[in-house]
């Protein structure tokens, strides 16, 4: 096929928002599919772990009302990868329900597939008996029963096969649970038969929408048009270009190797690619090359719930508390141990994390403090809600009434900002499953509504 | 001798993932890029001493010369996200790299 396949990414997550605008310029180069990538582990394990969204459900609907009015009447396959933020059921379901609401509203109707990426907690464990799972680096813990047992919703990160065959099936809209996130661009171009190192090599690229682009944001619309033997970027806001630097760069974006890049089956192999600047602010690209892997691993992900925290927000504005701040929140400590003697110091744990003072590099800071105010996070974290509650209430009235050495201030050691002043924050998560699972079958089941 | 930040297009750290901490140096000339990397200043010993790692926490020191780029990729001392994170995307953990001087 000599053609070009145009893709058209409108955000770097679905209910970011986008120009409309730059939308529509890219609906005039008639692309051959709307892909939108709507999930990330970027902002921890708590989406999986409590089964919610990253955006509101009105930003969602804003973004997706624009993408559906025009791309379903023109018949452009419209993808969205890792659906609600983390591709569980619970989050698949919710961007189903906005999508349907959007339809019937708009009185427009579409085929929809649903490729799920949920792999039950049983088959996980099966293939951590027969020892077919790893984890994805030497700091995280190999799997053991328990830690399995208490995971919420194991996901899986699919490459374009699924979606693929959703795509031959005719499916106007493809909604897919958990995605590596350039597989639902890679997989248009792979679909109209282009080469898979640059169909995964583009989709990288456009999975954030316009950040490859200067100035970037992932709040705008950018083009891929992928050729024979090479790919093209094209921005769709005057505003900004694609510069052979930002295209570049955006390869390295938040990969552990700027061009040795592992997906689910294959390696793209990125060391001998060529990033050109065409005339008019377009990147082409080529030389990505895509390796399958021998053996087929999926990534799985999965969250439990590790804790409960409560925590409250203090300035410290005086001078001598200052100077001895980080003895003092030793001390504060010690006083609320000793005053719950009855509770095992294992049940809960208080964080201190003094704002403009090492708070962001902790231990690893070597500036050294020059200011004259800083923000304290007194942070508890308990087996439950109620005790975390507890403690923390405890240990801001100690800090608050701490009598320590040279205090002419007798009234009180913190400046609240809010009233109340501790937030019960609820569960806090962790990444319990990040491994690589070996896999003879797909595990991707797509339905069809 | 001028500082790593001044020579520097874009200085950055972000997650690779949930685990791991991944930081890029790039450059707006080859010239630039070059001086950076044949002053030998990015290495092993230096990302140690600057974060306060073993040896065994570095993943990749890569210098990608298509790109104009270095990488830097270690392992997080905590997951994102979870209790004693500091920065769970990871994005202010370029700091230490600013004032690396460079001949």
């Amino acid at each position: 096929m000599g053609n070009e396949i145009k893709i058209l990414s409108p955000c770097g997550m679905l209910g970011y928002g986008f120009p409309e605008e730059s939308f529509l310029r890219g609906m005039k180069e008639e692309p051959h599919g709307i892909v939108v990538d709507a999930g990330s582990t970027d902002a921890g394990p708590h989406k999986l772990g409590a089964g919610v969204s990253i955006v509101s459900r009105r930003a969602a609907k804003k973004d997706l009302t624009i993408i559906l009015e025009n791309g379903i009447p023109k018949k452009i396959p419209i993808i969205i990868g890792s659906a609600g933020g983390a591709g569980a059921q619970v989050h698949v379901d919710w961007t189903m329900d906005i999508i349907e609401e959007v339809l019937e509203e708009m009185g427009l109707r579409a085929k929809i597939a649903i490729v799920w990426a949920d792999i039950p907690n049983d088959l996980v464990m099966e293939a951590n008996q027969q020892g077919r799972i790893k984890p994805l680096s030497p700091n995280i813990p190999s799997l053991n029963e328990e830690v399995i047992l208490e995971t919420n919703g194991i996901v899986a990160q699919m490459g374009h096969e699924p979606i693929l065959e959703a795509l031959q099936k005719k499916a106007d809209i493809i909604v897919c649970g958990r995605a590596y996130d350039p597989s639902p661009f890679a997989a248009i171009g792979i679909f109209h038969g282009k080469d898979p190192g640059l169909s995964y090599h583009l989709g990288k690229i456009l999975e954030c929408g316009a950040l490859c682009a200067e100035p970037g944001t992932t709040k705008d619309s950018i083009l891929g048009i992928i050729g024979e033997t090479s790919f093209k970027v094209k921005s769709l806001n005057p505003k900004r270009s694609c510069t052979s630097i930002s295209v570049a760069a955006h390869t390295f974006y938040e990969k552990e190797h700027p061009y040795i890049l592992h997906g689910p089956g294959f390696t793209l192999n990125l060391e001998q690619c060529e990033f050109k600047e065409l005339a008019d602010g377009v990147v082409e690209v080529s030389n990505s090359k895509y390796i399958p892997a021998e053996q087929h691993f999926i990534k799985l992900e999965g969250a439990r719930k590790v804790a409960y925290r409560t925590f409250v927000l203090a300035g410290i504005r005086d001078p001598i508390l200052l100077e001895n701040v980080e003895d003092i929140e030793k001390r504060v400590k010690q006083q609320v141990s000793d005053y719950y003697d009855e509770i095992p110091s294992n049940d809960y744990k208080v964080n201190f994390y003094n704002y403009g003072m090492n708070a962001v590099l902790g231990d690893k800071e070597k500036e050294v403090f020059r200011g004259h105010e800083i923000g304290v996070v007194i942070e508890v974290i308990a087996k439950d809600q109620e005790l975390a509650n507890s403690i923390c209430a405890t240990a801001r009235s100690t800090f608050l009434h701490f009598a320590h050495e040279k205090r002419k201030s007798t009234a009180g050691n913190l400046a609240f900002p809010f009233a109340p002043s501790d937030i019960e924050f609820g569960p806090v998560y962790e990444f319990s499953v990040y491994h690589l699972m070996e896999i003879e079958d797909n595990p991707f089941r797509i339905e069809y509504r | 001798m001028e500082k790593l930040f001044d020579i520097a297009k874009v200085l950055r750290s972000k997650n690779s993932g949930p685990f791991e901490l991944t930081m890029d140096i790039l450059f707006d000339s080859a010239e630039k890029y070059q001086r950076v990397k044949n002053s030998n200043k990015i290495t092993t010993e230096m990302i140690c001493s600057l974060y306060n790692i073993p040896e065994s926490d570095i993943r990749h020191i890569v210098f990608f010369d298509p790109a104009m780029g270095i990488k830097i990729t270690i392992l997080r001392e905590v997951s994102s996200g979870t209790i004693g994170d500091r920065d769970v995307y990871g994005a202010q953990q370029h700091a230490p790299l600013m004032n690396i001087l460079i001949d």
